[in-house]
């Protein structure tokens, strides 16, 4: 007792030094801190959100992390200079309170906000703007981001021009703009220099690393870890937001993550109280949760189409016909764009919405998804399903029919191939089955072989050997220009064909020469100009069928104040500093 | 406990005409199992009526049509003004009998635009019966074969080493005690995994008895064992054996005779544990794939939590697995009756 008491002393003793140094520190920085407002329900200080995450955070590091969990933590302890807002898909101010173009657009300068602190009460400034792009760009460690920081092999160049202004060339215009800042945590140098200049910085901020290490500029910063368990988050006192009646945001005392690895488990929890928002529903289980979402108090919003889409893509890539002279035959099929165009009449888009995911999903005919109306090109034809017109397209290439209906190619050879899809997911393992029924209307004998899905992106990626691949893309960002890897022929997911050493058709030249004007263009009109033809060559020469994209699903306690989701990710974190429980408990669902 | 022997014949009719009806499910299910009634995902039991909206009686029982309803994606309506009414023996889908010939008579179905799902239907809108039928041939036909083989391979070995005993002997019934302390299910796990994924149905099926009945021949091979050392010391087949009679000739005639009941017993114990296995193998999605239908996979739809807490029809083929399992197991003991009778 005697020890403990002891050790409260110290502690004691320790807060009052760190109050007198705060307030001397307050002095000698006379700027009065820079808050940003944001509007919303005026809500109650304290309380203990609980959220459930699918599998734990690798690392808290943000240059580091590269799975969706480790970033939906790291979301809440740090900030960006320029922020996406989720719901408006416009970018805001945060870090940066303003910025300016030049009118080449290649030289943007950034006003940062005067007197923050980051959570350990170090001041920010431009040298830690310039020491975090630092680590971004640094091709040694790595990060995931440095791709989007360089623009045409070169990377940009980010000089300090005072305490709070930072200029950031660019080596070509760029036509997202100031979207790029987006997601790009900014660091503190105090605590992470050191590591860095010693080579270390791989190891710092990984899940094993004490909460005092850690420091951040974001509304939470981390209480606890228990690995298997739960990491808690605690409010960061020195947070730079303010809600529209001046009160400091964040309202919650604590953000606490609870790893449950299973959705149904996750579903479980919800339905028990246990948790207060739950993210990544399935159609299924929304379904459940909506029957008795009244009477528990449950908010589930259905926020239509995000940015996913789920198609079917054939292998074309140049194979060498003695290793693998099956497939090599096969391609002949798959190269033939009237046998993919066959193959999208064929597919039972409103059957797979509602069978999948009951209604809760959109057909699609072309690479973006009906969630991103900023770039969605609507003149699209949408051809109605139809095996009669199917038929017509196989036969006028050629193919024929066999005495009991099986399809054979030109050299009446039957038509026969694996679609492969992830073992782990049930709603494409339910698409593919229906595919696969769609096809053998047409006469084509389709098996669908469930596969892991490291296996599954092993043979996409690295061994070429599959036929077909039923999968999805999701866009982190509403804009084109992070799916240059995936149209670019050179690109490193060019999924149908990769590493063509020059475009292998003339439609893929142009899709090069569209991509790359679209990211060096500014002007939103002629970049979505260059887009919708995109979106058209793309629709015409189908190296995808695309077939659906699904609704975000999302709920939460209806005791959870500001729950305001949005289709891009974080679908319910993104303003998690405004979220508050209601005294009250229940309240209405928006 | 005895059976009367009303109960045993029931039993065993009841057992064989379960066998008729897996064996021929072309005939009894309404439908092709893989046919997709894409416009009626979950939808429940069709209710049968014998009077219709405006009160009258009919004596053909009839259905309604559904309607699907836009709220949910499994909730449907009767349409009340059209009556459908059930027939015996009805043209339908085009099946093969025993892989022979094709026929397309089925015991029952209904007039158009209804559709007749007396069990319900799948997340695809199959009909569940259909499926369940034609899946319990095939978790039928994967427990009998594997129990051929098991009793096969294991009556060999059991007579073989229980005759000539010695090296021979210890040797088997080594290896065999070495497969009963197998964890059969890892080990069937460990089989299956080895194997490549992408092969074809028939050959996932043949693949699946084949494990499961060479993994399962110990136990018969030591009861075999057992009652063969007993029958080669009774005095008639020392006598035989006295009067010059061949190890083969003793073997089938005398020998081999004395197991038959003992292997009857055994092989209705057997083949419900194989099914169970088979059932196991396909609900962890190791046995035949999509659409193909089989016990286990069929009970795999279950795994959804959505799905076992709304759709109560999809438990069905749990019933019948334990109701087939509950035939075999009292035909087990009324053949295990009859053989002490008749020995008696």
């Amino acid at each position: 007792m005697i020890y403990l008491a002891a050790h409260k002393l110290v502690a004691r003793v320790g807060l009052y030094l760190v109050v007198a140094l705060t307030f001397l520190m307050q002095t000698i920085n006379a700027a009065p801190q820079e808050y940003a407002t944001m509007a919303g329900e005026a809500g109650d200080a304290s309380g203990n959100l609980i959220v459930a995450l699918r599998s734990e955070p690798k690392t808290l590091n943000p240059v580091l992390s590269v799975d969706a969990t480790s970033r939906e933590v790291i979301g809440a302890m740090q900030a960006d200079l320029i922020h996406i807002n989720r719901e408006t898909q416009r970018t805001e101010p945060a870090l940066a309170k303003s910025w300016t173009v030049s009118p080449d657009g290649k030289t943007y300068v950034l006003q940062l906000r005067h007197g923050l602190k980051f959570s350990d009460g170090a001041p920010f400034t431009a040298d830690d703007v310039v020491f975090s792009f630092e680590l971004y760009l640094d091709e040694k460690l790595h990060s995931p981001q440095r791709d989007l920081l360089v623009i045409d092999d070169k990377p940009i160049t980010v000089k300090k021009l005072g305490a709070y202004s930072v200029e950031f060339d660019l080596p070509k215009p760029y036509g997202p703009g100031e979207r790029l800042f987006d997601g790009l945590a900014i660091l503190p140098k105090h605590l992470l220099e050191k590591s860095y200049r010693e080579g270390k910085f791989p190891q710092a901020w990984g899940t094993a690393a004490q909460a005092n290490e850690l420091a951040g500029l974001g509304p939470f910063v981390l209480k606890s870890y228990e690995p298997g368990q739960q990491m808690v988050l605690q409010r960061n006192a020195n947070y730079w937001k303010k809600d529209s009646h001046g009160n400091s945001l964040p309202y919650l005392s604590q953000l606490v993550f609870v790893f449950v690895p299973n959705e149904d488990a996750q579903v479980i929890k919800f339905q028990a109280g246990e948790t207060h928002v739950i993210e990544r529903l399935n159609a299924d289980n929304f379904s459940l949760l909506l029957r008795n979402a009244k009477a528990k108090g449950e908010c589930l919003r259905d926020l239509g189409p995000g940015l996913e889409i789920q198609f079917l893509v054939f292998n074309q890539n140049t194979l060498d016909p003695r290793k693998s002279p099956d497939l090599v035959e096969k391609q002949a099929w798959f190269r033939d764009l009237k046998f993919r165009q066959a193959v999208s009449l064929a597919m039972d888009r409103k059957g797979m919405a509602r069978l999948v995911y009951a209604g809760r999903a959109t057909p699609i005919w072309g690479n973006v998804s009906p969630g991103n109306k900023l770039w969605l090109i609507t003149r699209l034809p949408h051809p109605e399903r139809s095996i009669e017109e199917a038929r017509k397209l196989l036969q006028s290439a050629g193919y024929s029919w066999d005495g009991s209906g099986n399809l054979l190619d030109p050299r009446k050879k039957p038509i026969t191939f694996t679609i492969i899809v992830s073992s782990s997911n049930t709603q494409r393992a339910k698409l593919a089955a229906l595919a696969q029924d769609d096809l053998r209307q047409l006469g084509m004998n389709v098996q669908v072989v469930p596969t892991e899905f490291r296996a599954l992106v092993d043979r996409l990626l690295n061994t070429k050997d599959y036929e077909a691949v039923l999968m999805n893309l999701v866009n982190g960002d509403a804009d084109p220009t992070p799916e240059m890897n995936l149209w670019l022929s050179s690109g490193e997911t060019h999924l149908w064909d990769l590493g063509e050493a020059k475009p292998a058709t003339p439609w893929e030249a142009e899709l090069d020469r569209l991509m790359e004007a679209q990211m060096t263009t500014s002007d939103f009109a002629a970049r979505k100009h260059l887009y919708d033809r995109v979106q058209e060559i793309v629709a015409q020469n189908l190296p995808f069928i695309f077939l659906i994209s699904p609704n975000i699903l999302v709920g939460a306690q209806s005791s959870v104040g500001n729950f305001r989701p949005g289709i891009l990710e974080p679908y319910a974190l993104w303003n998690a500093e405004q979220f508050f429980l209601r005294r009250s408990g229940a309240g209405e669902c928006p | 406990m005895t059976m009367n022997a009303n109960w045993r014949t029931f039993t065993l009719l009841a057992l064989l005409g379960m066998h008729l009806i897996l064996f021929f499910p072309g005939f009894f299910a309404p439908y092709d199992f893989a046919q997709q009634h894409r416009d009626f995902p979950f939808a429940r039991p069709t209710r049968i009526h014998f009077v219709d909206a405006t009160g009258k009686l009919h004596l053909r029982p009839f259905v309604h049509p559904l309607v699907p309803s836009d709220e949910a994606s499994d909730s449907y309506a009767e349409d009340l003004r059209q009556t459908c009414s059930l027939r015996l023996f009805v043209s339908g889908a085009p099946y093969q009998v025993l892989g022979l010939w094709t026929m397309k008579l089925h015991l029952v179905g209904v007039d158009p635009p209804a559709q007749l799902f007396l069990f319900g239907t799948d997340s695809f809108g199959r009909d569940e019966l259909s499926r369940m039928l034609y899946g319990g041939r095939i978790s039928l036909i994967a427990g009998m074969l594997a129990a051929v083989a098991a009793l096969g391979v294991g009556t060999l070995l059991g007579l073989l080493s229980g005759f000539y005993g010695g090296g021979l002997d210890a040797g088997v019934m080594r290896v065999a005690e070495l497969f009963l302390a197998l964890p059969w299910l890892y080990l069937l796990f460990a089989v299956r995994a080895i194997l490549p994924l992408n092969i074809k149905t028939t050959d996932a099926f043949l693949l699946l008895v084949a494990v499961v009945g060479l993994v399962g021949w110990a136990r018969p091979a030591r009861l075999v064992r057992g009652i063969v050392l007993s029958a080669k010391e009774k005095n008639f087949v020392l006598a035989a054996k006295a009067m010059g009679a061949t190890d083969t000739h003793l073997l089938r005639r005398h020998i081999l005779p004395e197991t038959y009941g003992v292997l009857l017993t055994t092989a209705a114990l057997l083949v419900p544990q194989f099914i169970l296995a088979e059932v196991t193998l396909s609900f962890l999605g190791l046995g035949v794939g999509e659409p193909i239908p089989s016990w286990g996979n069929l009970l795999a739809e279950l795994q959804q939590y959505s799905v076992l807490t709304s759709y109560w029809w999809m438990y069905l083929p749990a019933v019948a697995l334990v109701l087939l399992f509950l035939l075999y197991h009292s035909a087990s003991s009324a053949l295990q009756q009859k053989t002490t009778e008749v020995r008696t």
